[in-house]
C-alpha cells in the first residue's frame, strides 16, 4: 500500500521534471503572463495576497490558496486553472478538474501527465484545420463583406428612391387632395338641380299616380255595386250585402243583419251615391264575385342555396407527425378553434335568402326622365364619377406612402444592409417538412406530403445580444401549441456569400431555431495574418 | 337485471367517491369488478368471525403447524398454515382447504424463507399455545371464533382476525340462477369464470398509533386512517397527472406495513400480487392532543390501538410479521425475505440529465458541451421514446441516431453513460425483429380467448410480452448482448418505463384483467407485471458483460422484492411546490420497505417550473438517492444554464455538493445492499423514542449522520428544522455552525442552498475535487469531515471498490475501513483484497479544541508532524496532508 503511495509521488517527480525540460522554466499549468509570480526556491505568495507558502508548496497536491493559485498545475484546488501552451495551435486555460481525469483536453497532452490516460498532441493537426477554415472563412467573410458594401449601397440607392418616392408621392397627394375638394365643389353644384329637377319628377308622377288610383277605384265600386245590386234595384241591400262573409267585422264566420247593417251605415239599402261612403269601408276585405274561387298561384319560395356555401376548413392544419398521448387533446382544441371559426365565417355570409320585390300587377312604372332632367342628371352623374375616381387615386397614394414608410421605418440594421431581405422567401426542405422564412415578415412549415401551412411566428424583433443586436431574428406569435406557448422562431444570422436558410430545428416543443446566412452580418475582415497569429503564444 | 344491478352500483360509487376511474362507461364493466370487490368486502363490518379452528385437525411438524378452518355459514373449510421464521418472524398462510382449482400463490419474490423450530406449548378445546422461542414470546391459536394473538409476555403485540373480518370468497361453479344473483351484492360473476375470489383479514395493534409504508401514493410518511373516505389501494396503474394527499393507486406497489410506537416497531408483509386494499382505523385518530393528555391525566381510557384491514381480489393470504422489535431488525427481516437492495454502479449516484426527449445525436453532444462549457458535472444522459425507430425499442432512428456508437463513444471518451429507454409493449409489426420473435415464441400475454393480447401504447397497436414466463425473460434478457441490441455499448444502461403495464385503451390505462400469463389472469398477478420486466433487464445487462459489470436499470412500476433490480422513481410528477414536498414522504415510503434507490423527476414532469422551484429542487435532489432531472416533451428546454448565470452557479453549486458526497452515498448503498438499511431514513428511525419524530416528513436523514432539511416553499427565507436527540450536537455542513439537539432550530436560508447537518459523533469521507464525472473522480482523494459528539468522539467508515463491478461480492475486492477520532484506524473487513490509489488528502475536524501538535503515525512506524489550521471563531481543526493511502492503517495524534 505505502509502495503504491511511493510511486505515485515518484511519477509525479517525474513528470515534472520532463515538463519543465519541454517548457520554459516554471511550474506546471503557468501561463508565461504569470511566470515572474512564481521564482524557484522563494516562497510563494497566492495571487490573491491571502497567504505566503514555502515555493515547495506549489504544485505539492494540496490547495494552500484560497484563489487555487498555489497549484496551476494539478487538481487540488476547487477554483483553479491549468494553462497548456498548445504549441502549433491556440494556447487555453481550462479549470484545474480537468487536470489528470483520463480526458484529454490540451491537445499538448499537458494536462494529462499522470492518469494514465495515452494522449496525442493533435496541436499541429488542429492547427492546420484551423487554420484551414480560417481561411476558407476568412474567404467567405471578405467575399461577403463585399456583397455586404454592394447591398449597402443598393440599400441606400433603394432607401433614396423610396425617399424621392415619397417625397414626390407627397407632391402628388397635394395635388390630388386639391383636386378631389374642387370636384367635389362641382360635384355638389351639380346634385343641387338634379336633386330638385328629379323631386320634380317623382311629384308630378306621384299626383299622376293618385289620379289614376282613384279612377280605378272608382271603376271597382261601379263594378261592384253592379255585382252586389243581383235584383238591379239600384240599390244595394242587406241581403245582398250578406253574401260577402269576407266583411264580416267580427270574423265569426257569419255576416249578420245587424253587422251588415252596420257596414251600410246603418241603412237597409243604399243607392249609388250613399254606396261610395260604403265602399270607403268595405273595399279593403271585397272580394270580387267574378275573382272569387279562382286562387291565385302561390309566390315562389326562394330556397337558401346551401350548396353554394363554401366552408374554408383547415381541420388538418395542426397535426404532429408523430402521435402521442396529449396528442388527442389538442386536435380537439384545435378542432374547436376551427369550429369557432366556421362560425365566424358563417356569420359573414350574407343572407341568401333573397325576398322577391313586391310588385302589384297594375302598378305601372315611372315614365322616363324628360330631357331636361336627365340632362341634369348626366352632368351629376359625370361630376360624381369624377370625384370617386380622384379620391381612389388619392386612396392609392395614401397606400403607396403608408407601404413606403413602413419599408423606410424598417430597422435593416446599422446601414439597411438587411434591406435586400425584405418582401424575399426563403425555403429549406428537410425530410419532412418545407420550412419558409420571410424575413421580416413571417416563419412557417408546410408538410412536404400534403397538409396545410404552419404559423411559426410572426417578425418580432431583432434579438442579438448586447454589441451584436443584428445576429438573431425573433419571430413570435405563431400558432399555439397544446399545454404550451405560441410557436416561435429564432433565426440565427451567420456571415456568407450567399442568402440560404440552412438548418432548421425544434429544440424545445414549438421553439423553433433556424439557421440562415447572408453577407449583410459579414464583418470586415481583420487580414489572414492577424487572426492565425494574432493570440498566439509562442 | 343484471345490468340495472351494475349500473346502479356504479352510479352510487361515482357519486361517493373520488376520482380514481375515469367516468368512461366503456370501462365500467371492469372497475365495477374493482369497485365491486372492495365494495362487497367493506360492506363486511366487524364482528364475531363465522370462522372456527378445527383443532382436531392440527398437525405440527418442527417448522410448521396446520390446522383447518371452517365457516360456520357456509361449511366451506380454509387450511391455516403457521411457521416460525429465523429472525423474528411469523408467516401465516391460509387458502382453501380444497380450491376449485389452484388460487395463485406468489412467485419470484421471496428468496429465502427459512423456517425454524416451532413448539408446542399447550393445547386445549379453546385453542393452542405455541412459542416463538426466546424473548417469551408466543402464539395463540384461539379456535372459536378463529383469531390469532402474538404475545410477549403478557403484551399482546399484534393479533389476526380479532374484528372477525377474515373472509375467503371460495371459488364456485358458476350458477345462473336469479337466486345467487340477488344473493351476492356485486355480480362478481359476470367476470371471472369461478367467481368472485377476494380475500381479507384484519390485524390489530395495540399500543401504535403510527404505521407507514405500502407505497406507492402520493401522501404523507404517516399514514392516515381512512374511515370514512377511500383505502389506501395498491394496483399499478399509468395515471396521467396524479394529485396529491390521496390514497389512490399510482404506478408501484409493495404490500408492506411498519408500525411503530416508543416501545416496538413491526411489519406486516401481505404477499400478494392481486389488487389490494388497505383500511385503517385508529381509536386515537379523532382524539384531539387535549383529549390524549385527559386520558392520560385520568389514567382511564383504552390504550392507542391501529386496526388495519387488508382485502385482495384474488389469491391466498400470505403474511409475514415481522417482530422486530427495532427499525433496524424489521428492516433485517424483510430483506431476509426479498432481498436487498441492488448495489449500483457508483456513477448511478450521480447525477442524471434526462428529457423526452434529446432531439438527435448533434442534440445529445451539444448538451453534453453545454455542461463541460459550464463545467457542471454529470455521468448519465437519457433518450426517452423519440430515439427509436417509430417506438420500436432496441432500435434507432436512423435519420436521427444514425451513428449510436458514435455517440455513445463520444460519452466514454468523457468517461460518461447514457441510458436508452426499453418499455414492455412492442409494436405489432411483422418487419419488426423483436414482434416476430415474441409472436413466434408464443411470449405475448394472451386474452382469454388464446389469441395474442393487443392494446394501445406509443407505438399504436401493441402486444404485451408474458414476463412472468421465466423463458421469456430469459429470452428478453438476451436481447441486451451487444450483439442483439444494435449500436448499444457497455456505456448504455436502460429504462423500463409503461411497465404497470400501461394500455392507454385499457380500463383504467392498464391491462384487462382476464388477459392470461399462461393459465394466470392479470388479475391474479397484476402487481407483479413489472417487478419482471425490470428482473429480466437487469439480468439482461449482466449476461451481457459475462456477469462481471453491475446493472443500473430504472423502473416506474415496481412490487415487493423489486429493490433486487435496481432504482425507481416516482413517475410523472409535476413542476409544481406541493410535488418537490411529497417527493420526501413518498421516498421515504419506500426506503421503509426495501426500495432505497428512489427519486422524483427533478423540476418536475409535467408543466414547466419557476427558477426558484427548479432551483430548490435541484437542491433537494442533490440529497435524494435518486437524482435525475427530467421534462415533459412539450415544457421549455431546462438544461441548467438556461436561467442566467446566477442561476446556472446556483444549481452547478447543487449538482457539486452531491458529487463531494458520492463516497459517503456510496458507502450508504453498500449498507442497503448488505444488510437491508435504508439510505433515506424518517427520523424515527435513529430516533425510535422520540415521539416528535414519528410524523415528520419535511425532513430526513442519510444513514445515521446526515441530517436535510429541504425548503420547499416557495420564497422561503427559513425553516423550523428538528434536531433530534437530547445531548446531541448537529454541525451545519455549510458554515460548520454547531447545534444542539433535541430542538427545533429556526434558520435563516438564501436561495444558495438547504440546511444540512452532520451529527456530532460522525466521520463522513467527500472528495474535494469534483470533476466533470464520477469515473473522473475514482482515484482522487478524501478529505475526511469528523464531527465531534460533546464527548468528543467520533466514528465512521470509509468504503472503497471498483465502483461498478461485482469483484466486491464475487472476489471480495473492497475496502472497508472504520475510522474512529483519536483511535487507531481499523480494518472492517480484513479478508478484503483491493488496492486504491486514493489517498487522504485532508482532515476537517468539527467542534475541535487547538492542539500543540498533531502527529501522523503510519504502521511502518514513521512519524510524522502535520501541519494545521485551526478556525477558533467555528473551532474548526484542518489537518492539512496526511497523505497516507485510504487503505492502509494510520493513526493521528493530536497534543
Amino acid at each position: 500500500m505505502s509502495c503504491a503511495l511511493l510511486l505515485l509521488l515518484m511519477s509525479l517527480a517525474l513528470a515534472m521534471g520532463t515538463g519543465a525540460a519541454v517548457e520554459i522554466q516554471r511550474p506546471r499549468g503557468v501561463p508565461l503572463s504569470k511566470r515572474q509570480f512564481y521564482e524557484e526556491n522563494k516562497p510563494f505568495t497566492c495571487l490573491d495576497g491571502s497567504s505566503t507558502i514555502p515555493f515547495d508548496r506549489v504544485n505539492d497536491d494540496y490547495c494552500d490558496c484560497r484563489d487555487g493559485s498555489d497549484e496551476p498545475g494539478t487538481a487540488a484546488c476547487p477554483n483553479g486553472s491549468f494553462h497548456c501552451t498548445n504549441a502549433g495551435f491556440r494556447p487555453a486555460f481550462i479549470p484545474s478538474s480537468r487536470i489528470n481525469d483520463g480526458i484529454c483536453d490540451c491537445c499538448d497532452t499537458t494536462d494529462e501527465y499522470n492518469s494514465g490516460a495515452t494522449c496525442q498532441n493533435t496541436c499541429r493537426e488542429m492547427g492546420r484545420k484551423e487554420r484551414e477554415s480560417l481561411q476558407i472563412m476568412a474567404e467567405i467573410t471578405k467575399e461577403g463583406f463585399l456583397l455586404k458594401q454592394q447591398l449597402i449601397h443598393e440599400a441606400k440607392r433603394g432607401q433614396e428612391d423610396k425617399q424621392g418616392k415619397l417625397t414626390e408621392l407627397q407632391g402628388s397627394k397635394k395635388g390630388l387632395e386639391e383636386k378631389v375638394e374642387a370636384l367635389r365643389t362641382v360635384k355638389e353644384t351639380a346634385e343641387d338641380p338634379e336633386k330638385e329637377a328629379k323631386e320634380r319628377h317623382l311629384k308630378a308622377w306621384e299626383e299622376q299616380k293618385e289620379l289614376l288610383r282613384m279612377e280605378k277605384d272608382k271603376t271597382r265600386m261601379a263594378e261592384a255595386f253592379l255585382e252586389l245590386d243581383d235584383d238591379a234595384d239600384g240599390y244595394v241591400s242587406v241581403a245582398e250585402l250578406q253574401s260577402h262573409l269576407e266583411l264580416d267585422p267580427d270574423s265569426d264566420g257569419s255576416l249578420s243583419e245587424t253587422e251588415t247593417q252596420g257596414l251600410l251605415g246603418g241603412a237597409d239599402k243604399v243607392d249609388t251615391s250613399t254606396f261610395e261612403t260604403v265602399w270607403s269601408g268595405i273595399k279593403d276585405k271585397y272580394l270580387s264575385e267574378v275573382s272569387q274561387g279562382q286562387s291565385e298561384p302561390p309566390a315562389p319560395v326562394e330556397t337558401p342555396q346551401e350548396e353554394s356555401r363554401d366552408f374554408v376548413s383547415d381541420h388538418d392544419s395542426d397535426h404532429y407527425p408523430e402521435d402521442y398521448a396529449g396528442e388527442e387533446e389538442e386536435d380537439v382544441e384545435d378542432d374547436e378553434e376551427d369550429d369557432h371559426d366556421e362560425e365566424e365565417e358563417e356569420e359573414k355570409v350574407p343572407p341568401t335568402v333573397q325576398t322577391p320585390e313586391k310588385r302589384e300587377d297594375d302598378e305601372v312604372s315611372m315614365p322616363p326622365y324628360d330631357t331636361e332632367t336627365q340632362s341634369l342628371i348626366d352632368a351629376a352623374q359625370k361630376a360624381r364619377d369624377d370625384f370617386d375616381e380622384a379620391e381612389r387615386a388619392l386612396r392609392e397614394v395614401d397606400d403607396q406612402m403608408k407601404n413606403l414608410e413602413k419599408e423606410i421605418g424598417f430597422d435593416f440594421g446599422p446601414s439597411a444592409e438587411f434591406a435586400y431581405l425584405y418582401s424575399q422567401c426563403y425555403e429549406l426542405s428537410t425530410s419532412e417538412y418545407i420550412y419558409r422564412l420571410c424575413p421580416f415578415n413571417r416563419v412557417s412549415q408546410k408538410p412536404k406530403f400534403g397538409g396545410s401551412e404552419t404559423n411559426l411566428g410572426l417578425w418580432g424583433q431583432w434579438a442579438g445580444p448586447e454589441g451584436n443586436l443584428y445576429s438573431v431574428m425573433k419571430y413570435d406569435h405563431g400558432q399555439g401549441c397544446w399545454q404550451g406557448p405560441n410557436r416561435s422562431t429564432t433565426v440565427k444570422l451567420t456571415c456568407g456569400k450567399e442568402t440560404v436558410v440552412t438548418s432548421t430545428s425544434e429544440p424545445s416543443r414549438c421553439e423553433y431555431l433556424m439557421e440562415f446566412t447572408t453577407p449583410a452580418v459579414c464583418q470586415e475582415p481583420a487580414s489572414l495574418d492577424e487572426v492565425l497569429h494574432g493570440h498566439t503564444e509562442l | 337485471m343484471f345490468g340495472m344491478l351494475w349500473i346502479d352500483v356504479y352510479d352510487m360509487y361515482m357519486c361517493s367517491s373520488s376520482h380514481q376511474y375515469p367516468p368512461d362507461q366503456l370501462y365500467a364493466k371492469e372497475i365495477m369488478f374493482t369497485i365491486c370487490t372492495s365494495m362487497r368486502q367493506r360492506a363486511l363490518k366487524p364482528g364475531q368471525s363465522p370462522y372456527r379452528a378445527l383443532l382436531e385437525t392440527l398437525e405440527l411438524t418442527n417448522t410448521k403447524l396446520t390446522l383447518q378452518l371452517i365457516n360456520d355459514n357456509n361449511k366451506v373449510r380454509l387450511l391455516l398454515e403457521l411457521y416460525r421464521l429465523q429472525g423474528n418472524m411469523t408467516r401465516v398462510k391460509i387458502n382453501e382447504l380444497k380450491p376449485l382449482k389452484p388460487r395463485f400463490e406468489v412467485p419470484d419474490v421471496l428468496i429465502n424463507n427459512p423456517p425454524t423450530d416451532l413448539s408446542l406449548l399447550s393445547q386445549d378445546e379453546n385453542g393452542v399455545v405455541l412459542s416463538l422461542g426466546a424473548d417469551s414470546q408466543w402464539l395463540i391459536v384461539s379456535a372459536k371464533p378463529f383469531r390469532l394473538d402474538i404475545m410477549e409476555g403478557r403484551e399482546v403485540l399484534l393479533s389476526l382476525n380479532s374484528r372477525g373480518l377474515l373472509a375467503f370468497e371460495h371459488l364456485r361453479i358458476r350458477k345462473d340462477t336469479a337466486e345467487w344473483v340477488l344473493n351476492v351484492v356485486c355480480p362478481g360473476w359476470l367476470f371471472s369464470p369461478t367467481g368472485p375470489s377476494s380475500i381479507s383479514l384484519d390485524f390489530s395493534l395495540p399500543g401504535v398509533e403510527h404505521v407507514y409504508g405500502i407505497p406507492e401514493h402520493a401522501d404523507s410518511l404517516k399514514l392516515k386512517t381512512t374511515d370514512g373516505g377511500d383505502p389506501y389501494r395498491l394496483f399499478n396503474l399509468d395515471v396521467f397527472q396524479y394529485e396529491l394527499f390521496n390514497p389512490m393507486a399510482l404506478y408501484g406497489a409493495i404490500p408492506v406495513m411498519l408500525s411503530h410506537s416508543a416501545q416496538r416497531t413491526m411489519g406486516i408483509f401481505w404477499l400478494n400480487a392481486a389488487e389490494t386494499w388497505v383500511d385503517i382505523s385508529s381509536n386515537t385518530a379523532g382524539k384531539t392532543v387535549f383529549g390524549q393528555m385527559l386520558d392520560y391525566v385520568q389514567g382511564s381510557s383504552e390504550t392507542p390501538q391501529t386496526d388495519v384491514r387488508w382485502i385482495s381480489e384474488s389469491g391466498i393470504i400470505d403474511v409475514f410479521i415481522m417482530l422486530g422489535p427495532t427499525p433496524t431488525d424489521v428492516f433485517s427481516q424483510y430483506a431476509s425475505l426479498t432481498g436487498t437492495q441492488a448495489f449500483p454502479p457508483l456513477s448511478a449516484l450521480a447525477y442524471h440529465q434526462c428529457r423526452w426527449n434529446y432531439n438527435d445525436q448533434e442534440d445529445v453532444a451539444a448538451v453534453d458541451q453545454g455542461f463541460d462549457e459550464h463545467d457542471i458535472p454529470y455521468d448519465f444522459i437519457w433518450l426517452d421514446i423519440e430515439h427509436t425507430d417509430g417506438k420500436r425499442y432496441f432500435t434507432w432512428d436512423p435519420h436521427k441516431f444514425p451513428q449510436p456508437k458514435d455517440m455513445l463513444q463520444g460519452l466514454m471518451d468523457k468517461r460518461r453513460k447514457m441510458v436508452t429507454i426499453v418499455d414492455p409493449h412492442i409494436k405489432v409489426d411483422s418487419s419488426y425483429k423483436i414482434h416476430n420473435e415474441i409472436r413466434s415464441k408464443g411470449f405475448y400475454v394472451k386474452n382469454k380467448d388464446g389469441g395474442d393480447y393487443e392494446g394501445w401504447c406509443w407505438p399504436g397497436n401493441s402486444g404485451y410480452p408474458d414476463f412472468t414466463n421465466p423463458e421469456m425473460r430469459a429470452w428478453w434478457a438476451s436481447m441486451f448482448a451487444y450483439d442483439q441490441y444494435e449500436g448499444s455499448m457497455e456505456n448504455m444502461y436502460t429504462w423500463n418505463d409503461m411497465n404497470e403495464p400501461s394500455v392507454f385503451n385499457g380500463p383504467e390505462v392498464t391491462m384487462h384483467k382476464d388477459a392470461l400469463h399462461g393459465n394466470w389472469e392479470n388479475r391474479d398477478l397484476h402487481n407483479l407485471y413489472g417487478l419482471y420486466v425490470q428482473m429480466a433487464t437487469a439480468e439482461g445487462l449482466i449476461e451481457r458483460s459475462g456477469g462481471v459489470e453491475r446493472p443500473f436499470v430504472l423502473t416506474r412500476a415496481f412490487f415487493a422484492g423489486s429493490q433486487r433490480y435496481g432504482a425507481v422513481w416516482t413517475g410523472d410528477n409535476t413542476a409544481e411546490w406541493e410535488h418537490l414536498k411529497i417527493s420526501i414522504p413518498m421516498c421515504l415510503s419506500l426506503g421503509l420497505v426495501g426500495v432505497s434507490f428512489c427519486g422524483a423527476d427533478v423540476g418536475g414532469f409535467f408543466k414547466s417550473p419557476s427558477t426558484e422551484l427548479l432551483v430548490r429542487w435541484y437542491q433537494t435532489g442533490a440529497y435524494q438517492p435518486f437524482f435525475r432531472a427530467h421534462a415533459h416533451l412539450d415544457t421549455p428546454r431546462r438544461e441548467p444554464w438556461l436561467f442566467g448565470p446566477e442561476n446556472t452557479a446556483l444549481i452547478r453549486e447543487a449538482v457539486r455538493q452531491r458529487y463531494a458526497l458520492l463516497p459517503y452515498w456510496y458507502q450508504l448503498f453498500y449498507h442497503a445492499h448488505h444488510s437491508g438499511q435504508p439510505v433515506m431514513r424518517p427520523l424515527w428511525v435513529e430516533y425510535p423514542q422520540d415521539t416528535a419524530t414519528f410524523s415528520m416528513d419535511d425532513q430526513f436523514l442519510l444513514g445515521e449522520d446526515l441530517l436535510v432539511h429541504p425548503v420547499t416553499e416557495e420564497g422561503g427565507r427559513g425553516v423550523t428544522a428538528y434536531l433530534p436527540g437530547k445531548g446531541e450536537v448537529w454541525f451545519d455542513v455549510h458554515t460548520f455552525q454547531k447545534h444542539n439537539g433535541a430542538q427545533n432550530l429556526y434558520i435563516p436560508v438564501t436561495i444558495s442552498s438547504i440546511p444540512v447537518f452532520q451529527r456530532g459523533g460522525s466521520i463522513i469521507p467527500r472528495k474535494a475535487r469534483v470533476r466533470r464525472s464520477s469515473s473522473c473522480m475514482e482515484h482522487d482523494p478524501y478529505t475526511l469531515f469528523v464531527a465531534l459528539s460533546p464527548k468528543r468522539f467520533a466514528q465512521g467508515e470509509l468504503y472503497i471498490d471498483d465502483g461498478h463491478t461485482f469483484n466486491f461480492d464475487k472476489q471480495k475486492q473492497f475496502i472497508h475501513r472504520r475510522l474512529s477520532f483519536a483511535n487507531k484506524a481499523l480494518n472492517l473487513a480484513p479478508g478484503s483484497q483491493f488496492i486504491t490509489p486514493s489517498w487522504i488528502e485532508k482532515i476537517v475536524i468539527l467542534g475541535a479544541s487547538k492542539p500543540s501538535k498533531a502527529t501522523l503515525k503510519t504502521p511502518d512506524g514513521k512519524e510524522n508532524l502535520l501541519e494545521f489550521e485551526f478556525d477558533a471563531s467555528m473551532s474548526v481543526l484542518t489537518l492539512r496532508k496526511p497523505g497516507v493511502n485510504a487503505g492502509v492503517d494510520w493513526t493521528v495524534v493530536l497534543q
